[in-house]
């Protein structure tokens, strides 16, 4: 069984006089032990909305309604009273959030930060905590830890912060981390630099990862399998090497293009996807994504396309998907899918080779 | 930190400077001039020759000045017109009680403020919310002297729950050594006599406050809801802390930062305010004396009072200042 | 050195392209502010009260019943003893016998004349200085730089002391009298719009549109007048209608310490409250009708005003 299974998600605001908003409609996925799965879309897509509301941090106001499942280890996350709730951050999920110079308390000093997460769950106090907590410092790669202790976060530079920010997600050694777009906020080479700690992190604890992010070089590099959103649902979901080689949902397609690559030929144009998430079909109504679609047909528009399961375990929502390997690509769907993407978008994001997934993927 | 003090401290002398040039300036622009201040207006032309004689006012304006600031600087501020007594004493002697009211109406202030100012927050669009921001945009609408006069109409004369005038029954005798008479009686042991001038402050600390108050209550509550929408409050949240652990540690603690700076500036609104309820409660404070001095047209009170007031006024926000650096780190100078 | 230059054209060249859209922004705003406006309940409330106060103040002195400052009724009154209101004296009779309706509604005008002009002093005044500050610091130079530093020392030393000590040293300078009470409140008020005029365009003149129209080859002084100054004017006029609000109350403060209009012909509410403080007990009404009169309009302008802020807030706007 999954660690966490998250079962048609929902999140709506409903605000007096107008439009219900659809942040997320109906998000599904699952992360097992040990995993790192990716949530990939563009901005507004509701990955970031899922993540928050997992975590029960979702901003209380008047008209947020949260529906569906998030079974956490036997338990349903989202039926829980706030006091379990608590009880649960920190200790066994764990978030990481994207701005680390806003997402740290600004007055008080990064050690305090770090122990009073220690003392919540664990029960350490005064020496023994700040031990643990220069351990901690020391583990996630800050130099000279017992000294950062009593610095404050406006003294650390981008990349200490976003460590230290990660220190204290991973404290209490979760089953499961989230880290909301963890490199968004920082430089290149801090990004991979935080990207490699992450991946060390993940694979001597054991943690799973949920790597909430828009960047496909990102994703190439970290993730063992990727949920695609669009329009707050899931429109794909593979293992990451098959994704990469032949995307099955034209979004997919769409994104993966939008990437400028070296190996592309001169005079080669990128291909980006016309119009922005604003232009979105309500799901109802048929696929979100045939406004912007090349391969759009009659079939999208009127219901929501059903979810196809593949033979190889991937599972996409679309009427007239990009095809499968073995037939003949059309042009518009493979035209920037070349040789093996995976591999130069990883390049380009980490700045490190990434080695090979282990796992051999059926064709 | 040392330096920081001293860099500020030595920012005050061109206002200072600036102060006294106004202050001398005003002084001989007066009504009939600086002699008709020491002389009040019964001098005869011959005494006012003499004195203006006596008082170097024929000699170049640049050596007047000077004399005028040297005699500042020994606090040498002259006579009061009304009393005979020197300006400085008069102050010394007052200073204690405008001080121990304005304490009593900044913690009345602080104390209700920020605990209304953090619920209204909190139960933002509620009945407590809107309660408190209304009551505080009609507490800054009501003159402060109206108010006082209120009070002591309902709670003193009617009442009688309160006394209506002064700092404490003479009828005591109370021993006095610092002419705080709350710390006089707690230092004598003398009780009643500290409960006495405590019962004393009540009503006027209440007039004093509500100025303060509304506003205290208003920019806490606006920078708690400022501070609700921080991300380091996802972050603590997301840690699993306990509710009051976030609120104590990192709602509160963030949000006190404008409040703190505020008092600074509302010390000049209590000053200010201690004019007119002092007035209305007849509580022997500067206040009162400057009320007495309009009246008397006793200038040399009026011009050293204000030269006073404003020297305690810069410091009280160098204090705040330091202060401040003390809980944001990122203001901290080393 | 290449790079540099590249990297400052390229970002120039995004900025010009803000600024263009800023100007458009730049009309939208205040209808924008002002569709906001009319959507907040306090805002109309504030309109309404400064309405119906408007239309007392400019109208009401033609139809009063009686002239405000005979005393037509002297005969009646006994000592602590002053009628009531009755069919002839709507509020009753004042002190010493005069019809304290007919005073009421000259005292409006009065009132607002008070609170208008001081106000304008402090804003023509204030404005002038932090303008001149805040053009030459964001744009002067060197040379700007000091000018800005003498100026703003003079206004460190207004806020040096305690506002209504200010108001009550140049009140006992100028003597007690209605000029008075403008000119006093009026420089008091002076210190707050200097800086916060020359706060805001210090933070306009660093903004990226005023770099893109410098690079632009815009002269310095227009981008002053034509950017910075229409950018930097929403707090000031939010802060106007706030000031108002204080003036009327620092007006009556300067009333009750006996420095204010010493005229009986024309009556202002501050002076009538300040009278009659000595009859609360025996016609509290004296008191409380003038007291309420400056506490409703005080409040009709704070209203307004802080709605007005919250309507021009760029952090509330979507």
């Amino acid at each position: 069984m999954a660690l966490l299974d998250v079962e048609d998600l929902s999140v709506t605001f409903a605000r007096r006089g107008q439009r219900t908003v659809h942040a997320v409609d109906g998000v599904s996925f699952s992360v097992d032990a040990g995993e790192v799965v990716g949530l990939v879309g563009e901005s507004g897509c509701g990955k970031s909305v899922t993540s928050l509301a997992l975590m029960g941090l979702l901003p209380k106001q008047p008209g947020l309604r949260v529906g569906g499942k998030a079974v956490f280890d036997g338990t349903d996350l989202l039926q829980l009273d706030d006091r379990s709730r608590r009880d649960i951050r920190g200790r066994d999920i764990a978030m990481i959030f994207q701005d680390p110079l806003s997402s740290l308390n600004p007055v008080i000093p990064i050690g305090l930060q770090v122990t009073e997460v220690l003392t919540r769950h664990r029960g350490m106090k005064g020496a023994a905590a700040e031990k643990e907590a220069a351990a901690l410092l020391d583990r996630v790669g800050i130099p000279d830890p017992k000294r950062r202790l009593k610095e404050y976060p406006h003294q650390l530079s981008g990349g200490m912060r976003q460590r230290a920010l990660i220190a204290m997600a991973v404290a209490c050694q979760p089953r499961l981390l989230i880290a909301d777009e963890p490199t968004t906020a920082l430089d290149v080479t801090i990004q991979a630099q935080i990207l490699e700690l992450l991946k060390d992190l993940v694979r001597d604890s054991g943690t799973a990862l949920v790597m909430i992010t828009h960047d496909l070089g990102v994703v190439a590099g970290m993730c063992d399998t990727v949920n695609v959103l669009y329009a707050g649902r899931v429109v794909e979901t593979a293992r990451r090497r098959p994704l990469f080689r032949e995307p099955r949902h034209p979004y997919t397609v769409g994104l993966l293009g939008s990437v400028p690559r070296l190996d592309a030929g001169r005079g080669e144009r990128l291909n980006p996807i016309p119009g922005s998430v604003r232009d979105v079909l309500p799901w109802p109504d048929g696929c979100a994504f045939a406004p912007r679609c090349a391969r759009r047909v009659d079939e999208c528009v009127g219901e929501p396309p059903a979810l196809v399961l593949a033979h190889d375990g991937r599972s996409y929502r679309c009427v007239n998907p990009a095809p499968a390997p073995g037939t003949v690509p059309t042009p518009a769907a493979t035209a920037p899918v070349v040789d093996d993407p995976l591999a130069s978008a990883a390049a380009e994001a980490t700045a490190s080779p990434v080695p090979a997934p282990r796992e051999e993927e059926k064709p | 930190m040392f330096r920081f003090i001293v860099r500020r401290l030595l920012q005050l002398i061109p206002t200072l400077f600036g102060l006294s040039l106004l202050l001398f300036i005003w002084l001989r622009r007066l009504p009939g001039g600086p002699e008709t201040a020491i002389l009040g207006e019964r001098g005869t032309p011959e005494m006012r020759a003499a004195i203006r004689r006596n008082m170097g006012l024929d000699e170049p304006i640049l050596v007047q000045y000077g004399r005028f600031v040297r005699r500042l600087i020994r606090l040498d501020l002259g006579t009061s017109t009304s009393t005979k007594r020197t300006v400085v004493t008069e102050f010394v002697e007052r200073f204690p009680g405008t001080v121990e009211l304005s304490i009593a109406a900044m913690l009345l202030a602080i104390g209700i403020g920020i605990p209304l100012g953090y619920l209204a927050a909190r139960r933002r669009g509620r009945f407590l919310d809107h309660a408190s921001v209304g009551g505080s945009l009609i507490g800054i609408c009501i003159p402060v002297f109206f108010l006082a006069y209120v009070l002591k109409a309902i709670f003193a004369e009617n009442l009688g729950w309160f006394p209506a005038s002064g700092r404490q029954d003479p009828t005591l005798g109370a021993t006095r050594i610092t002419n705080f008479f709350v710390l006089d009686g707690l230092m004598t042991r003398e009780w009643d006599a500290a409960a006495d001038a405590l019962w004393h402050l009540v009503l006027p600390a209440v007039a004093l406050a509500s100025i303060p108050l509304a506003i205290i209550v208003r920019i806490t509550r606006a920078s708690v809801l400022e501070v609700l929408n921080e991300d380091f409050v996802r972050t603590a949240e997301a840690k699993g802390l306990t509710e009051s652990t976030v609120r104590r540690r990192h709602v509160l603690r963030n949000s006190m930062l404008p409040v703190v700076t505020s008092i600074g500036l509302l010390t000049g609104g209590l000053l200010s305010g201690a004019v007119l309820t002092e007035t209305v409660f007849a509580f022997s404070g500067i206040g009162a004396f400057i009320y007495e001095a309009i009246s008397q047209r006793d200038y040399p009170v009026l011009m050293g009072f204000i030269l006073i007031i404003a020297v305690v006024y810069v410091l009280v926000n160098l204090l705040v200042d330091l202060s401040y650096s003390l809980i944001d780190p990122r203001v901290r100078v080393r | 050195m290449t790079i540099t230059t590249g990297k400052k054209k390229e970002k120039i060249d995004r900025l010009s392209e803000l600024a263009a859209r800023d100007d458009e922004r730049g009309v939208s705003l205040w209808k924008e502010a002002f569709r906001r406006l009319r959507r907040n309940p306090a805002a109309i409330v504030g309109a309404v009260i400064l309405g119906l106060f408007l239309l007392v103040a400019v109208l009401g002195p033609f139809f009063v019943p009686y002239a405000p400052d005979a005393q037509l009724w002297k005969g009646e009154i006994r000592l602590g003893d002053f009628p009531g209101p009755r069919a002839e004296n709507w509020f009753g009779v004042d002190h010493i016998g005069r019809d304290e309706f007919s005073r009421m509604i000259v005292g409006a005008r009065q009132t607002l004349l008070v609170g208008v002009v001081s106000t304008l002093i402090g804003l023509a005044v204030g404005s002038l200085i932090g303008g001149v500050a805040g053009a030459a610091a964001g744009l002067g130079g060197r040379w700007g730089r000091a000018v800005d530093n003498v100026l703003m020392r003079f206004i460190d030393m207004l806020l040096a002391m305690p506002s209504l000590l200010l108001a009550i040293s140049i009140a006992a300078l100028l003597g007690a009298g209605l000029t008075t009470v403008m000119i006093a409140v009026g420089v008091v008020s002076v210190p707050v719009f200097a800086r916060l005029l020359r706060g805001s365009m210090i933070s306009q003149a660093n903004s990226d549109y005023v770099l893109a129209a410098v690079s632009l080859g815009v002269k310095k002084p227009k981008i002053a007048l034509t950017h910075v100054v229409p950018n930097s004017l929403a707090p000031v006029i939010v802060q106007a209608t706030l000031t108002l609000a204080t003036a009327i109350i620092e007006a009556a403060a300067l009333s009750f310490l006996g420095l204010g209009n010493n005229d009986a012909s024309i009556p202002e509410w501050g002076v009538m409250l300040a009278d009659a403080q000595q009859y609360l007990d025996s016609a509290p009404r004296l008191a409380v009708l003038p007291a309420l009169a400056i506490i409703v309009t005080a409040l009709g302008f704070t209203l307004l005003g802080e709605a007005m802020r919250e309507a021009l807030d760029p952090k509330l706007r979507k």
